[in-house]
């Protein structure tokens, strides 16, 4: 077996037990005494702060008070009839900026009402007693695509089902799921939950997932529009932005979602490698991922190089907090501009940075550190448009979801807008049904 | 640090808290271990005749209400007196007051209705050396169905006769308990003071049922699938309580009556408000139930902080302190005008009170887009309900208009002369000011 201080790429640096611990829930599910008595610290306030600052407008006083009143059940109705993926959203949101920051508590004691967790108790309680709880209309015979099965394709799909649409969701990958199943860390997504996930959303019936089907390869933007009266783009963005320093091509440098999608996969976790000195370029959540996870797989030294300081730091503070907790360094200020290595990484080159109001500038200042694997998480990037108009470097949508070609709507961070996080995602794809659903109708 | 020392009856103990007549107070082991706490007395748990005791149900015999929190707010009880042989309890009383000289030791008391029965109890309890007695016309369950308890309490000619015979055949203090489970609490308190009673204590508890269970449709606490109104206690009974000791305390029938003041008394603030209304001293069940008997550290500390703050001396003096503001709604000053007023600091914001208002009273507060609330004076009849549902403590106040002052509502000058509803042109009865 080998050791966090084994040199070069090297699995099992943790026993199995150890790995299987730092992989458990961040945050166990509230048991009943606990989801109790964070219920009874809501205010049920007056157009309460926190559905405002929900992007799907839970109605957060109200399901909370079902919880302390005994009905966790109907608290869980409450969630699902704004966002049916509130099972992932209570595990991976990141409430500290949402809802939770809103909480009057926060303003009063510094301490929200447990939001995101009261949540997650509500909703494992209905999946863990109930099959789907919602019962479809009366078919349609409308059908709709749907392209891509993460959170805003599921969300679209679902409400479209709902309705008596009967969808097919097509994916690129070989399981449904998108960044739920491949792209959130292990921790936030404990026991297979993104794929029961799925299976329960498709108990409402009336979906059919096709998966390694590939927009732009085996899917063509014309077949679609031609053979479905409505098509949802949710492709998300499957590319990831180069570093573009020299020597980015050697051995041990990669994408992070890539390497978050294996350990997703992995089967076992002992036979996944990872790095002795690990640097992660990036300053997002996937850049916190992608640190966190190599740390509790057993990596000696992981660092987090972001170029700009802290406060411009998209990963927010309770993230930030979280990597420390685990033992990663945060280094602020620091961009790459070399990757150093005889065929494989051996040290990463970073510049030294400051912001004197003009943009950001390298100072000429280097360092460089030990590093055996580096991760790129410096952003992701459409990468089919099918032939729509873009705004910026994603596809223009105006409405709920509209784009430039009739028939055709898009949502999640494919789609321009947004902030790129789950709960927005299944927002955008369940508003997109609602136009799609009025708009078949409409047609009728 | 204030004297708590109290004269109550010329029974004098070290401070003001005395358990109540109740389970705490059953046995010997509780009572030692109550006085080493640092209660100042005890009434004994209610005996009653010789012979054989009374049975209590074997399953549950309480019942409870909560807050916030699962703070107990309200307990309720189908216990009866105590289940002890007669004989037990005064033996354990006579060694438990002469080990504890210093303090209080009352006995609580309920036989038959008939002259012999007291005849035959007043000797032996004299013999213990207990400081007085203190009889249960209270109970509302279990006992008042055998025609003691609640049954004598109702009927203020039985407490006369009842009260009458135990002075005779006793020579210490007689305080009579009474029920709150009546219409006016001042009949049966004046039947007391005729019958020679030393004092008044109340309330006793009051008929309840806490909670229905909704899967076997029995009321709690279920007996074997049934249940049964128990008498009801805790800090929710503590306004009723008040109320009805002030009602005895300004009744010119019964005032400068000796009251001990019992109903959730929790704090020392809730005993220092029972104090104010007219009680001697006050009586503590539930809380020590709840919290153990330590918490009469923080009552005698509590309190004693209270009155070096404002200047008080000895308990003797905040003695009916209140009693003389307590009065009927119709002299209430009509001309006293005042507005709500949010402090924006302290607001967090929750919008409670802009719902309360807005859906269910005066529609006079603002709300922002922002989410800054507002009084709006030309609405506001300072009800204060927006005060009572604001989380933050004194977030919200009650500010009185000044005379002179133009009210934004109803445009008048508030007036600096009081004016009550007597006087006021739209009484039919009113009389003429002139």
């Amino acid at each position: 077996m080998s050791s966090p201080m084994t040199p070069g790429i090297a699995a099992a640096r943790l026993p199995e037990d150890t790995l299987a611990k730092n992989f458990t829930d961040l945050h166990a599910p509230l048991a009943p005494h606990e989801a109790a008595v964070a219920a009874d610290r809501c205010y049920f306030c007056h157009d309460a702060p926190c559905v405002t600052a929900c992007p799907t407008d839970i109605d957060i006083p109200l399901f909370i008070r079902q919880i302390s009143t005994g009905t966790p059940e109907a608290a869980a109705k409450t969630i699902f009839d704004q966002n049916i993926l509130g099972g992932m959203c209570a595990r991976v949101c990141p409430t500290e900026d949402l809802c939770e920051q809103a909480c009057v508590r926060e303003l009063a004691e510094g301490k929200p009402v447990e939001i995101g967790r009261l949540q997650r108790h509500a909703t494992d309680t209905l999946m863990a007693k109930q099959r789907h709880p919602y019962d479809r209309a009366p078919e349609t015979g409308k059908k709709v695509a749907v392209v891509g099965a993460g959170p805003a394709g599921l969300a679209c799909a679902h409400r479209l089902a709902m309705h008596g649409h009967d969808v097919t969701i097509y994916d690129a990958e070989a399981k449904a799921g998108g960044l739920n199943e491949f792209g959130i860390a292990a921790y936030k997504s404990t026991d297979d939950f993104a794929a029961r996930e799925v299976d329960w959303l498709l108990g409402i019936g009336g979906i059919t997932i096709k998966t390694g089907m590939r927009l732009g390869a085996e899917l063509k933007m014309d077949d679609l529009v031609g053979c479905f009266p409505a098509v949802f783009l949710g492709v998300g963005l499957g590319g990831v932005n180069a570093l573009r320093s020299a020597g980015e091509d050697k051995d041990g440098v990669r994408d992070a979602v890539g390497f978050i999608k294996d350990l997703r996969q992995a089967s076992d976790l002992t036979a996944l490698p990872v790095g002795r000195d690990v640097v992660v370029i990036g300053g997002g959540m996937t850049a916190i991922d992608a640190a966190v996870q190599s740390k509790l797989l057993g990596a000696q030294n992981v660092t987090i190089a972001y170029r700009r300081g802290r406060n411009a730091m998209s990963a927010s503070t309770y993230e930030q907090d979280l990597a420390a907790s685990k033992g990663v360094r945060l280094m602020f200020n620091a961009q790459p501009v070399a990757i150093h290595g005889n065929g494989a990484v051996r040290e990463i080159e970073l510049e030294h940075t400051s912001d004197d109001g003009t943009g950001l500038k390298g100072t000429g200042e280097t360092i460089r550190l030990a590093a055996d694997q580096v991760f790129k998480a410096i952003g992701q990037t459409l990468t089919t448009d099918g032939g729509l108009e873009l705004e910026g470097r994603k596809i223009a949508v105006t409405g709920a979801g509209r784009t430039s070609r009739a028939g055709v709507w898009a949502g999640g961070d494919c789609a321009s807008g947004g902030d790129d996080l789950t709960v927005t995602a299944v927002a955008e794809g369940r508003d997109a049904a609602m136009d799609i659903h009025a708009t078949l109708m409409g047609s009728k | 640090m204030a004297d708590l020392t109290t004269d109550f009856l010329g029974i004098k103990s070290p401070n003001p808290f005395w358990l109540a007549s109740a389970p705490p107070t059953d046995k010997e082991y509780n009572v030692r271990r109550a006085f080493e706490a640092g209660w100042g007395g005890v009434v004994w748990k209610t005996l009653g005749s010789e012979g054989p005791p009374v049975v209590n149900v074997n399953g549950p015999r309480y019942g409870a209400i909560y807050g916030a929190d699962r703070r107990l707010l309200g307990l309720n009880n189908i216990e009866l007196i105590t289940d002890r042989p007669l004989e037990v309890n005064l033996e354990e009383i006579t060694r438990v007051k002469a080990d504890y000289p210093d303090r209080a030791m009352i006995v609580s008391l309920m036989v038959p209705c008939e002259e012999q029965a007291w005849k035959d109890i007043l000797p032996r309890v004299a013999a213990t050396g207990a400081d007085g007695i203190e009889l249960n016309f209270g109970c509302p369950h279990g006992m008042s169905e055998r025609g003691m308890g609640a049954a004598v309490g109702q009927v203020p000619e039985y407490i006369e006769m009842v009260t009458r015979w135990c002075k005779q055949y006793y020579d210490k203090p007689v305080i009579v308990k009474l029920t709150p489970n009546i219409t006016d609490v001042r009949k049966p308190a004046a039947a007391a003071m005729r019958g020679g009673a030393d004092a008044v204590s109340l309330i006793n508890t009051i008929n309840s049922i806490t909670s229905v269970n909704l899967d076997t449709m029995s009321p709690e606490p279920s007996i074997d699938g049934k249940g049964s109104h128990g008498g009801y206690c805790g800090p929710a009974v503590k306004p009723i309580a008040m109320s009805m000791v002030s009602e005895i305390a300004r009744n010119p029938e019964t005032h400068g009556l000796p009251i001990s003041g019992i109903g959730g008394v929790t704090t020392w603030r809730d005993a220092a408000e029972f104090i104010s209304l007219g009680c001697g001293n006050v009586q503590v069940c539930t809380a020590a139930m709840t919290y153990g008997f330590k918490i009469v550290d923080e009552m005698k500390s509590g309190l004693s902080q209270w009155m070096d703050e404002k200047g008080y001396t000895s308990v003797e003096e905040v003695v009916g302190r209140a009693v003389p503001n307590v009065t009927d709604w119709q002299y209430l000053n009509l001309n006293y005008v005042a507005k709500a007023k949010i402090n924006q600091d302290d607001c967090i914001k929750c919008g409670r009170c802009y719902a309360a208002c807005e859906d269910t009273s005066h529609q006079a507060i603002a709300m922002s887009q922002d989410r800054t609330f507002t009084v709006i004076d030309e609405e506001c009849v300072a009800c204060n309900l927006c005060v009572d549902v604001c989380p933050v403590e004194n977030c919200i106040t009650m500010e009185a208009m000044q005379p002179g002052e133009v009210d934004p509502r109803t445009g008048k000058v508030v007036e600096k002369e009081y004016a009550n509803w007597t006087t006021h042109p739209n009484n039919p009865g009113a009389v003429a000011a002139e």
